[in-house]
């Protein structure tokens, strides 16, 4: 039974981790339904340039002769992730108002190969370490106590999703740029007619999925290192969303607990039958299976058509 | 019509305006004046250039020639944002309502170029992003009672029958408390009791609001039963102007509206 429970809560803990990644989808999706096949990639460049402006090997010190304390690190990536959201909407979105979704996606895949190849020029391909100071190691008092081992980090990372959520969610459903973005997403006319700038609300909406994607970065690099693999496990992403909804932020969050904990127990529990790394591929089965039943996931917006 | 209205100064006027999409012209050298608090009728056959022409006044158009005075300001070319911003309002000929949202939601677009509290408040939804909602709300309760929408407040638009999108659109359009409201087609494909419906609400705002209306309409009951003036256009070009008695009789729009051929159409 405990062994079970362990089993759940690390479960849980990676599906948190998903669900970071996710979240950033979700708020570029929904704001401007373009599905922003860079986002892993974003969550790679922002841990990156963070390393490089905190770490003694770093740039920075190179260029400098010191490093940034943490705090002003996050700030300075933050900016980095804002000019970021500039360029792209400048270079890329401008000159493509009114064109198809599709198209608009393969701009993005473009877009991920292009900062992959920018971040391992700028940064360098090694995996690197990040340490901004968050606790690690066990939860003592609970290893004590009932006997479990869970990870300090997990647990701030389940509660750094959690305050995400929370102010996403108020922010895109009671405020007036909240309500901007959702207008964008629905129809660019509109929006326009009634006064909305397209490109203040894109550079807004890529800014936020920037900051998201940093705060993934932070998390992921602090649990195993910057390294380009996460660009790849972002791709888990996308079963999250397919369970979740595409257009629902708590959809992301609770698609990937079900992910995390759906495959670390098949894994453990069914792993052994079939030859293991189940882990691997149960999360895209589960949602391929979901696509049949609920094609708009767990919480998205329901499709609806007048014919 | 039983009040009588004040027509004021000249509110918006068009100069000279010519707009072509590569080769094709959509406008050529049209002018007209609109008055302030007058209901001013834009009509023609199909693709005379009437939705171009309000594409123009409200920027999604940029003309190649010519000018729009609004209020004053004078330019060829404006965004659609600035246009929203300094009153300008409108509707279009395939509603275009954001369709996911509630009706409510979709009214408080409108009053988007009215807010102008801070991201960061926002992002907090807290002390003065909060009040101001508050605000905007109450208007835009005000904007749902007079188009008797109350029903239909939390409801997703896209779910609504297509007479009401139309009212919600107008909604959206009012809650920005336009000068001017371009409304392209505002009644077609409605039933007559829609249409009753809509023309009171046109009236009616025009008489509490005094807001400047500018419409196209296919309905010619409707253009004469409620404009002050008409323009007509025909293939890009203007025919006639004037008041809805001395536009019925015009020798050159009547041959329009009866298909009399065009030169050009002949090979």
């Amino acid at each position: 039974m405990l062994f079970f429970l362990e089993t759940v809560i690390s479960g849980l803990m990676a599906g948190v981790m998903y669900s970071l990644v996710a979240l950033g989808f979700v708020l570029i999706f929904k704001a401007s339904g373009i599905f922003n096949f860079a986002q892993g990639v974003f969550a790679l460049f922002a841990g990156l340039a963070l390393y490089d402006f905190i770490a003694e090997d770093g740039w920075f010190y190179d260029l400098f002769g010191f490093a940034l304390p943490i705090w002003l690190g996050i700030i300075a990536t933050m900016g980095v992730m804002i000019i970021v959201a500039w360029l792209v909407e400048r270079l890329v979105l401008r000159h493509l108002v009114n064109q198809e979704p599709i198209i608009l996606f393969m701009s993005t895949i473009g877009l991920a190969y292009f900062m992959e190849g920018l971040g391992d020029t700028l940064f360098g391909s090694d995996v690197k370490p990040l340490d901004i100071g968050l606790p690690s190691g066990a939860w003592d008092y609970l290893l004590d106590t009932h006997n479990l081992y869970i990870e300090k980090l997990e647990i701030v990372a389940a509660g750094v999703a959690a305050v995400l959520v929370i102010v996403l969610a108020i922010f895109f459903q009671k405020t007036r740029i909240g309500r901007a973005l959702r207008a964008v997403a629905d129809d660019h006319q509109a929006a326009l007619s009634v006064g909305i700038s397209l490109r203040t609300i894109w550079v807004i909406v890529w800014s936020v999925s920037g900051f998201v994607a940093l705060v993934a970065g932070i998390m992921w690099g602090s649990k195993s290192g910057i390294q380009f693999s996460l660009s790849l496990i972002a791709l888990k992403a996308l079963p999250v969303l397919i369970l979740g909804g595409f257009t629902s932020v708590p959809g992301a969050i609770i698609g990937g607990l079900i992910i995390g904990v759906g495959e670390k127990v098949a894994e453990v529990y069914a792993g052994p039958f079939v030859g293991g790394a189940i882990e691997n591929w149960f999360a895209y089965m589960l949602a391929l299976a979901f696509l049949l039943v609920r094609p708009q996931g767990l919480f998205g917006e329901k499709i609806i058509e007048r014919v | 019509m039983a009040y009588e209205r004040k027509i004021g100064d000249t509110i918006l006027a068009v100069d000279q305006i010519s707009l072509a999409f590569g080769g094709v012209k959509a406008l050529s050298n049209i002018s007209f004046s609109v008055r302030e608090h007058e209901i001013f009728a834009i009509i023609g056959p199909n693709g005379a250039g009437k939705s171009s022409m309000l594409n123009c006044i409200n920027g999604f158009y940029h003309p190649q020639e010519g000018t729009i005075t609004f209020k004053g300001n004078t330019r060829r070319q404006v965004r659609p944002s600035e246009a929203a911003r300094e009153g300008i309002a409108r509707t279009f000929q395939n509603i275009a309502l954001f369709s996911g949202m509630t009706t409510l939601d979709n009214i408080m677009t409108g009053r988007n170029t009215k807010m102008n509290k801070g991201i960061f408040w926002q992002a907090l939804r807290y002390g003065p992003a909060e009040k101001e909602e508050m605000e905007h709300r109450a208007v835009v309760e005000k904007v749902i009672d007079f188009l008797e929408i109350e029903a239909i407040r939390k409801t997703a638009v896209g779910t609504l029958p297509y007479g009401l999108q139309k009212r919600v659109e107008l909604g959206r359009a009012l809650a920005a408390e336009p000068d001017l409201l371009l409304l392209d087609e505002p009644m077609a494909g409605m039933n007559l009791e829609e249409k009753q419906d809509m023309c009171r609400f046109i009236l009616d705002v025009n008489d509490e609001f005094g807001t400047t209306i500018v419409l196209i309409e296919h309905d010619m009951g409707v253009v004469m039963d409620i404009s002050d003036r008409v323009v007509v256009l025909d293939y890009g070009k203007k025919l006639a102007e004037g008041t809805p008695d001395e536009v019925r009789t015009n020798q050159d729009v009547i041959d329009a509206y009866l298909g009399v051929s065009h030169d050009d159409d002949e090979e």
